[in-house]
């Protein structure tokens, strides 16, 4: 088994992919946002509801695609619960750093979602890796209703 | 044509005419099973790209001096090689093109342009690559003209028993795939075209899975046009042709404008030469010619019946060792297949797989194919594909196989 694979596929993520939390329709979510990477077919459903303070107080995905996309999803559902405007869009960029460039430290509030440092290696699985993040992104620029994004759109900035 | 029976080829003997197979990656021996993507270049082709810029590179059709003349020479003794390749009456009726995407738009555009009205039918399949469908898609959106399609059944094959109410006297073109690049699936190319004309209908094949695999003879087929790449056969990117049958081919207006399709200009009107080189505007890809002529002088030198028995031999085996693996759902014909094998497996997505098994030097492809309405009609988003040519062996095969295992034992 080479490092790299290793280091992509650890235990935490092959184990996310496998039983991935928050996995569900959110019944009563604010905004619905339809994620999907045309170069593979990857699919994501991501619904986030809003606190008083505009921070995600819930947030549920579905889909279905490759074991980096569904991990990535669970992980970041798992640590975005609860988080507040600015500490989601704080790990973003993080994140975005942390699968994208070699040298990106992998800063501590990232939490488990370091385990997915390994995805730089392959630069090709990196929108598997963004899929999920994008469509959070895109929640929450837009607050209230429905949209659809795709990995081919490029934000991660403000 | 001389038929060398494939027991009499020494197989691995032509591995060493591909400098690139003898790499390791990451440490083992690469094994390419990504040849419908694009195949290999043989030596020949190498050294017949390095000696045309070594001695003969100028402009075609325009220098009077030596050099010019050589290029022009060797540029059109391409053509004619592709065309008795091809089993054409003429190297009239081959123009050059970039590839098989390039070959269908120029139908699209130069005959549809000018043939097609509101009403019309194009009739494809479901099995067509994104390239001869697209095409299509952009034409019927210019002229009103719908696209109807063939279906194709569970096992691969095109759903033939539904022709008599497609192929209606308002198709006035059909296109189709030799072999899918997905499914692996041989269509019945002679008996389409024939049904084809038998409406009044013209008759186009992607031979892009084809053109390198098996014998083509376009006057057997009985097609209109064929459209092919050389980069799958051999031969480098950027080449390919289009075979257009010659009363069809000089009833079509030109497509691209520029230099070396003409005859002469004023500054209001412009007099076009005959087919092929009223479809070649601007410096055409000399080298690309000349190597694709290379190409196909080498796999005429092994053969293709040869070629075809050899690659269908290792697809079949392919497709008896990953019915072995646990979880496996192979798509595509159950007998006779071309080069290739798709599949998908319970343990893991395509990508997952394909980046698993390129840590292990195995190179496949894993996603839609450009055949993303295909694999709605199987109910997938991808899968994977290992795709064969003549310099792969069961040897290859065989650690394929023990390479999957690993993976299933992996992510299950
Ligand atoms: C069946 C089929 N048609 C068309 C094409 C397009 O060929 P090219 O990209 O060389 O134009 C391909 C290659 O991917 C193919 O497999």
């Amino acid at each position: 088994m080479s490092l790299e694979l290793e280091e992509l596929y650890q235990d935490v993520i092959l184990d996310h992919s496998r039983r991935p939390r928050n996995f569900g329709n959110l019944a009563d979510a604010a905004v619905l946002v339809h994620g999907d990477n045309p170069a593979c077919g990857d699919e994501i459903h991501l619904g986030v509801k809003f606190g008083p303070d505009g921070g995600l107080q819930d947030i549920k995905f579905t889909g279905h695609g490759c074991a980096i996309s569904q991990a990535s999803a669970s992980l970041m559902t798992a640590k975005l619960k609860g988080k507040s405007r600015v500490e989601v869009m704080e790990m973003l960029r993080a994140f975005h750093d942390l699968v994208t460039s070699e040298t990106a430290e992998a800063p501590k509030m990232l939490g488990d979602l370091r385990l997915m440092q390994g995805v730089r290696k392959f630069p090709q699985r990196v929108k598997c890796a963004m899929l999920a993040w994008r469509a959070v992104e895109q929640a929450l620029r837009q607050s209230a209703g429905e949209s659809i994004i795709s990995t081919e759109t490029d934000f991660v900035t403000p | 044509m001389h038929q060398v029976a494939r027991a009499d080829i020494d197989w691995k003997a032509l591995r060493e005419d591909f400098p690139i197979l003898r790499q390791q990656i990451r440490g083992h021996p690469l094994i390419y099973f990504d040849n419908a993507a694009t195949s290999q270049k043989p030596r020949r082709v190498l050294d017949a790209l390095r000696h045309y810029y070594e001695h003969e590179n100028a402009n075609v059709h325009r220098g009077l001096h030596e050099l010019s003349l050589r290029a022009t020479e060797a540029y059109e003794n391409a053509r004619q090689r592709v065309a008795s390749y091809l089993g054409a009456a003429s190297a009239d009726e081959i123009v050059f093109t970039r590839g098989t995407t390039e070959s269908i738009n120029l139908v699209a555009q130069a005959w549809g342009g000018k043939f097609l009205r509101d009403g019309d039918v194009i009739l494809l399949t479901e099995m067509e690559h994104h390239s001869n469908l697209v095409p299509w898609q952009l034409l019927a959106e210019g002229t009103g003209a719908r696209l109807r399609f063939v279906p194709v059944r569970d096992d691969g094959s095109l759903a033939l028993e539904q022709l008599p109410s497609l192929l209606t006297p308002e198709v006035k073109l059909f296109a189709f795939t030799h072999i899918s690049n997905s499914l692996g699936t041989i269509n019945p190319v002679a008996e389409l075209c024939r049904k084809a004309r038998a409406v009044g209908a013209l008759s186009l094949v992607d031979a892009a899975q084809s053109a390198g695999h098996l014998p083509i003879n376009v006057r057997e087929l009985g097609c209109d046009f064929l459209a092919f790449s050389g980069h799958k056969m051999c031969a480098p990117t950027g080449i390919g042709a289009l075979y257009g049958r010659a009363e069809i081919l000089d009833s079509l207006p030109p497509w691209h404008g520029g230099g070396e399709m003409i005859v002469s200009v004023t500054l209001e009107k412009s007099a076009f030469k005959k087919a092929p080189h009223r479809f070649e505007a601007g410096t055409p890809n000399i080298a690309g010619a000349i190597g694709l002529a290379a190409a196909i002088d080498y796999i005429e030198g092994i053969g293709r019946p040869a070629i075809f028995e050899h690659d269908a031999h290792l697809a079949g085996y392919a497709a008896e060792r990953l019915a072995e693996l646990p979880g496996m759902r192979m798509l595509g014909p159950s007998g006779q297949r071309g080069a290739l094998v798709g599949f998908v497996m319970d343990a893991a997505h395509p990508h997952d797989l394909t980046t698993f098994a390129d840590q292990y030097g195995l190179a496949m492809r894993g996603g839609h194919h450009c055949n993303q309405p295909l694999m709605r009609r199987f109910g997938v988003t991808g899968t994977t594909r290992a795709s064969f040519y003549f310099y792969n062996t069961k040897a290859e095969i065989d650690r394929m196989i023990e390479i999957l295992r690993a993976a299933v034992r992996f992510f299950s």
